[in-house]
């Protein structure tokens, strides 16, 4: 019970200090709201620094085999929390602006990860559920909290019902999976799948238990609920719901299929082959038509989900931590996009067309270069870290012997590598609208800076990210 | 007899629930699914889930369909609305619901949920105490699941709230410290008026 108690401490820790900040923020006057918000990003790092410092060195289980801690549960923990916290930090000016900057989004913010830290550590149907509800039920509270905005209640509507009806297709799947496994822990379940007889049965759970996944991955086509959310929702949040999240399915996607169901690849290869061809092809040919730079995020995502896919798909441990590594660099990406869009965006003005970035290189050539790096880094250019990404994970594909599927995502790059260069032509080729400067904290400014120049250096330098998915696996 | 209990539930249950999403009326439908409800918790009883028969009926039935009786009534629901574009979509469900009934059937049919396959479970004795059981198994071995389950409720709290609590800048509110030091000469206002000569 100890040992058990000891593997859970970071999660312990972040839901005692959110009960704290939950509990200060009550008599905190709007003015005196910075303590919420220095005490939360305290709370994320030292999470992760206890995450990092409390991991064993082998895999080790907890709660009656229903909670992992392994090497990849603590690369990616440590990586969703600090992601949160650089969040906080680039949406602070934005939320103030707007009159947002309340104790409820940190904290449901806060509960987010802890939801996310539990799925990461699922070894059991029950805690991945949990963890999702946990982490889902935030999300669609953050989006709707915008009341007077009514795009932001349509995303919000949209999204929950979507949503709950995908967890219930989850819940159903894993209670078919569940009567012929006969059990709810993973590795059992592993274990009966290649005993078990009643393939039908299986592969009828495991439609639904895809089904669920992809929705909350967002690939095609279970993607609708992205654009709309995206573009509803406040960029603060956009920003929250776009990156680690995306963490945590990818994790689930790896726990259940991997882990749980690996007796089914061949069943599970060949659904989500279409998916990702459909989501890469979709995502980046719809992105072109995008005037909304918010709305094109959220195609690009979908694209860059047909990528995490396919590493996944060929059935390889290279393949998984190609996949890993192209999570971690979506995530990277995204949060500098993000982050510039909300660099951008000041009181009483949204910088949500891609026009409002016209000859951003004339207001401020370095913040351009930034998100010059964030582009090339999304369209997968030489030596930007989206490149080694993709060259990764397409190289596990070729290896695995599906050259065509290699050869479609090639193609899916090209036509994307289009409107992400569009963007950069409206940064630097085009007279800019107004003369407004950009109005940015110094830490803003500092964390901006690192994410971005970190989108080269490790494009410069991949290995040792690479070397840490490789370990993880 | 435990055969002829089965059937008379089930049915009850079968025809409230297509009544429940059939009928017009928003109170009628809560009223069919309290009786499905109601219906159902006979059913676990002869399962030995009394303990979950029980909660059926007391939180679902008599917290959880209150709340949401008052809440039907209280909302102003327009049916016309509702129902429309339910024609045009009619197509899309029916043929979901077919292919989902088709392969639910396929599944169910194929011989492995069958009754040789599964034992018929031991009856307990009477003695048996489900709750206990219930309690033994929730601290345990599902110890993690059973508080990350309570910290949901909290973020349900949180997120209610957030989304309904709204301080409005001109509500009426009690300020006993201002009722305390009022003064009668704030409170009475002695207005002179001229007096109007009778026409």
């Amino acid at each position: 019970m100890l040992t058990d108690i000891n593997l859970v401490l970071p999660e312990i820790f972040l839901l005692v200090m959110i009960s704290i900040i939950l509990i200060i923020d009550l008599f905190l006057k709007d003015e005196s709201r910075g303590a919420t918000y220095v005490l939360s990003i305290v709370t994320l790092i030292t999470t992760a620094f206890l995450v990092i410092n409390n991991s064993p060195e082998t895999t080790q289980l907890a709660f009656h085999k229903s909670f992992v801690v392994d090497p990849m549960s603590v690369i990616l923990k440590s990586v969703s929390l600090l992601v949160v916290a650089a969040v906080f930090i680039y949406s602070r000016d934005y939320l103030v602006d707007r009159n947002f900057y309340k104790g409820e989004f940190f904290t449901l913010s806060l509960f987010g990860v802890l939801g996310m830290m539990l799925m990461i550590s699922s070894a059991n149907f029950l805690t991945l559920y949990l963890g999702l509800e946990l982490m889902s039920l935030t999300m669609y509270a953050m989006v709707a909290m915008q009341r007077d905005s009514d795009i932001a209640a349509e995303a919000a509507m949209k999204y929950f019902v979507l949503g709950a009806i995908a967890s219930g297709m989850l819940l159903y799947g894993m209670s078919i999976i569940f009567g012929v496994a006969n059990s709810l822990n993973l590795a059992e379940i592993n274990q009966a799948i290649s005993v078990s007889e009643n393939r039908l049965a299986l592969s009828f759970g495991l439609v639904f238990i895809i089904l669920g996944i992809a929705f909350k991955l967002g690939a095609v086509p279970f993607h609708m609920w992205m654009p709309d959310v995206y573009d509803g929702s406040p960029t603060a949040i956009t920003t929250y719901i776009a990156t680690a999240p995306k963490i945590a399915a990818f994790v689930m996607l790896y726990r259940v299929m991997v882990e749980g169901m690996s007796g089914m690849m061949v069943d599970w290869q060949s659904i989500l082959i279409i998916l990702s061809v459909a989501s890469m092809f979709i995502g980046n040919i719809i992105a072109i038509a995008q005037s909304n730079i918010k709305r094109l995020f959220a195609y690009s995502t979908i694209s860059h989900v047909g990528f995490i896919l396919m590493g996944v798909i060929t059935g390889t441990d290279n393949g998984y931590s190609a996949s890993m590594f192209y999570t971690i660099s979506y995530v990277l990406m995204s949060l500098a996009g993000f982050g510039i869009i909300l660099l951008m965006s000041r009181a009483g003005f949204e910088a949500n067309n891609i026009e409002d970035y016209s000859g951003m290189n004339q207001k401020s050539p370095w913040f351009a270069f930034i998100m010059l790096i964030t582009l090339f880094s999304m369209a997968g250019v030489p030596p930007m870290l989206g490149f080694w990404a993709k060259v990764s994970v397409l190289q596990e594909a070729v290896n695995a012997g599906l050259v065509w599927f290699a050869v479609a995502g090639v193609a899916a790059s090209i036509i994307g590598a289009y409107y992400y260069l569009r963007v950069v032509k409206v940064l630097y080729f085009d007279k800019p609208k107004d003369d407004t400067p950009i109005q940015a904290s110094m830490d803003m400014r500092l964390l901006l800076s690192a994410n971005g120049i970190s989108m080269l250096a490790l494009g410069i330098f991949p290995t040792s990210l690479l070397a840490l998915c490789v370990d993880a696996i | 007899m435990e055969l002829i209990i089965f059937y008379v539930f089930s049915s009850i249950l079968v025809l409230s629930a297509i009544m429940m999403i059939t009928v017009k009326n928003p109170v009628m439908a809560a009223f069919y699914l309290v009786l499905s409800f109601f219906a159902t918790a006979p059913i676990w009883l002869l399962l030995e889930a009394e303990f979950l028969a029980v909660t059926l009926v007391l939180v679902y039935v008599g917290a959880v369909m209150v709340l949401f009786l008052f809440v039907v009534m209280m909302l102003d629901i327009n049916i016309a609305t509702l129902r429309k574009g339910f024609v045009k979509m009619l197509p899309i469900g029916v043929a979901a619901a077919l292919t989902m009934l088709m392969s639910m059937i396929m599944v169910f049919n194929s011989g492995y949920f069958s009754i040789e396959k599964y034992a018929v479970p031991e009856r307990h004795s009477a003695d048996y105490n489900n709750t206990a059981e219930l309690g033994q198994i929730l601290y345990t071995e599902y110890l993690l699941h059973f508080e990350v389950a309570a910290v949901i409720l909290l973020v349900a709290i949180i997120a209610a709230i957030t989304l309904t609590h709204r301080r409005r800048a001109n509500t009426k509110h009690q300020d006993i410290d201002k009722q305390v030091r009022v003064k009668s000469s704030e409170r009475l206002k002695i207005v002179e008026v001229k007096a109007e000569k009778r026409k």
